[in-house]
């Protein structure tokens, strides 16, 4: 692979994007347990219902969405906020959401497994495997319309054990159509291990089965995220067909927030976290020259900043009136 | 001897004694065996019994539900664990065409001890897509028999009866019922269980609470909501019987009907959808028998909506004590 040089605006877009997901990941990772405590109840709190984060797995989505455009789509998963942050979701949107707020996406109805933003063509549910033909369906109307936008169906490595990706993989490569299938394999599917869940060790082997490419990638290095991935969408744009990225990453927090974790050693997360792919990035890029730490500073203080605001606006945003509840099955109304 | 137990407990312990008593009992799933269940349903299970009984599965409901027809067909007894009702749309064709029909379609040939374990529910803003009860949907085909503890006591009775039965069951446990600490759940579906196995027959209703003015009859955790109502309209005078199901199929028309022709008047409560489900059957059930009514039959239903988010639009949404007070009040005037 030819190497093309990356622009210095590109790395410190990549760097603000993974400290921005971070930042926020672990902002909604406490404000959760607000009302939750001493005693643990699900139900309580400004973020109520099951919360996903991901936390440790920032380079699988920057190092994808920094090569697409807003007609490209995203598909993703129940734990997929750093994908909807590195697509361009609109933060306080979709934070309005995950509060529940009439100011929200959906306007409260969807809550924080199911965003849609289709001003920049993101979406995500919380059925695991449901992402896959869904992007293939984009893929589809791309090659109907004639247009060159891609899309990206992600999944956990837990999700390519569905039937649902052996069909879209097949469906996507006869079709020769340009979707990119992105496995972010965080070594967990809950409390099941990717070894005692898939009879291979990688997904990227699985393409060779339907004739596409499929690499395997440190998720910890979000340049070589984002250099494999530049070579899938360039080929998905020139009509060259799909291909499968499969992420060595790891999640940092418990499956759910509330998880007690008791099924995974402490020393895998220890580990991990030396590994920590914002931490590889910032020492890349000033063992590189390319950065400054005072421009880190800065960084990292605006996205403080911002995030704070992002949360502020959601905390003070009205809840819907209930009998919105009603509205919105049908378009037209019913 | 008899002690409280919370759901989940009765339901695990149920497992375990009938995984003992019968070795073709076994039991697949996701995040069942070091987890214990998401829901705790299958805690201690691994540990008691190894992983060649307790199959912790990938992602794959397809796979392990048809699988559970398979193992079926050479005499073994699986029971499945569907994580969330919700999810069984990726495995509805092993269910639906074949684990409900396969016995039917091969003449009487084919036998299917297959126990579906899932979760249902909301009333904790897991929206749209993890907090259905969907028992209706199952309820439709011909073929599936259909059970929903409402507490521990008959959690237990009706999970042994669900793994002895040769037909397929789903087995629909409330996780807002389950006790399991982190999900709120009314004190009372925590009861005395014994610690023998004992069977509660499926298809027999249970009258929760006597009474003259009106029927109301519910399963899961809407019974709770029903007989916290009926407490505070008995202080008023209003005197509510309370009928919970505890099976949909086979369902206890009699006991149904005989309620509604003492007190003349019929309530349904359902956290099911409205539309087409548990409550229309309920009144066709009543209005077909000829009972005269005081009152047109009443409907306390999930309205024909996907599950919100936020929280103010869910419990706009839910069935709740004061939504079944009014209602009642209202067949009273
Ligand atoms: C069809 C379906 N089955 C099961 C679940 C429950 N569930 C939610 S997330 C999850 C694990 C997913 O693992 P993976 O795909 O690796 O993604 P990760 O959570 O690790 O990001 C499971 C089993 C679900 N939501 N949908």
């Amino acid at each position: 692979m030819e190497r093309e040089e990356i622009r210095r605006d590109e790395f410190v877009s990549m760097y603000r994007l993974m400290f921005k997901i971070r930042t926020y990941e672990e902002t909604l990772g406490q404000i959760y347990y607000e009302g939750k405590t001493p005693l643990f109840d699900i139900s309580k709190g400004p973020i109520p219902g099951e919360l996903h984060l991901s936390s440790g797995q920032e380079a699988a989505a920057v190092g994808v969405c920094i090569n697409l455009r807003p007609d490209d789509a995203v598909v993703g998963t129940h734990r997929a906020h750093h994908f909807a942050i590195a697509k361009g979701v609109d933060l306080k949107k979709m934070t309005s959401e995950i509060f529940g707020k009439k100011t929200g996406l959906s306007k409260g109805k969807g809550g924080h497994m199911h965003l849609f933003d289709t001003n920049v063509n993101f979406s995500c549910s919380g059925i695991v495997g449901a992402s896959f033909p869904q992007a293939v369906g984009v893929g589809i109307a791309a090659k109907m319309q004639g247009k060159d936008f891609v899309s990206i169906a992600v999944g956990g490595e837990g999700a390519a054990n569905q039937g649902t990706f052996h069909e879209s993989l097949n469906l996507a490569a006869l079709w020769k159509l340009p979707v990119i299938f992105v496995i972010e394999d965080n070594a967990w599917a809950i409390s099941v291990p990717k070894e005692k869940s898939t009879s291979i060790s990688r997904n990227s082997e699985r393409a060779k089965a339907y004739g596409i490419p499929g690499v395997y990638v440190d998720g910890n290095d979000v340049i070589g995220v984002y250099e494999v991935a530049r070579e899938a969408v360039k080929r998905a744009r020139a009509g060259e067909g799909p291909s499968l990225i499969e992420v060595k990453t790891y999640r940092f927090r418990g499956h759910f927030e509330g998880d007690p974790q008791l099924y995974r050693p402490k020393e895998d997360l220890e580990m991990a976290k030396q590994n920590d792919p914002i931490l590889k990035l910032e020492e890349d890029l000033k063992g590189k020259n390319i950065i400054t730490e005072e421009e880190i500073s800065r960084i990292k203080e605006e996205i403080e900043t911002e995030i704070k605001e992002v949360i502020e606006f959601a905390r003070n945003s009205p809840y819907p009136e209930p009998q919105e509840a009603l509205e919105d099955v049908f378009t037209g109304g019913d | 001897m008899a002690r409280k137990l919370p759901m989940h407990k009765a339901i695990s312990e149920a497992i375990a004694q009938e995984m003992e008593r019968d070795p073709e009992v076994f039991i697949m799933g996701e995040d069942i065996g070091t987890y214990g269940g998401i829901f705790s349903a299958t805690t201690g299970l691994l540990q008691q019994f190894g992983v060649e009984r307790v199959r912790d599965t990938p992602i794959s409901e397809s796979a392990f539900i048809g699988g559970a027809l398979g193992a079926a067909s050479k005499g073994m007894r699986p029971i499945v664990e569907l994580m969330f009702v919700d999810f069984f749309g990726v495995a509805m064709d092993q269910i639906y065409n074949h684990i409900a029909k396969a016995h039917y379609m091969s003449g009487g040939n084919l036998r299917m001890p297959v126990v579906i374990l899932t979760a249902i529910g909301g009333g904790y803003s897991d929206a749209a897509q993890h907090s259905q009860c969907l028992y209706g949907l199952f309820a439709h085909v011909p073929g599936l028999k259909i059970v929903i503890p409402s507490n521990a006591y008959d959690a237990k009775g009706l999970m042994i009866s669900s793994i002895r039965d040769d037909n397929p069951v789903m087995y629909f446990f409330h996780k807002g019922l389950m006790g399991i600490g982190w999900m709120p759940s009314p004190p009372e579906a925590a009861n005395e269980v014994p610690e023998e196995p004992y069977e509660i027959p499926l298809g027999k209703a249970n009258i929760l609470r006597e009474g003259q003015d009106a029927t109301v009859v519910t399963v899961s955790r809407s019974i709770y909501e029903a007989l916290w109502a009926a407490e505070e309209l008995n202080q008023e005078g209003v005197s509510i019987e309370v009928i919970d199901l505890r099976t949909l199929v086979p369902l206890d028309r009699d006991t149904v009907i005989n309620s509604v022709k003492k007190t003349g008047r019929l309530l349904i409560v359902d956290e099911d959808y409205r539309s087409y489900g548990m409550s229309g059957e309920i009144i066709s059930t009543v209005t077909e028998s000829g009972v005269s009514l005081k009152f047109p039959p009443q409907r306390i239903a999930y309205p024909d909506i996907p599950v919100p988010y936020s929280r103010v639009l869910e419990s706009f949404a839910l069935p709740d004590k004061a939504k079944i007070k009014d209602r009642i009040k209202e067949m009273m005037r």
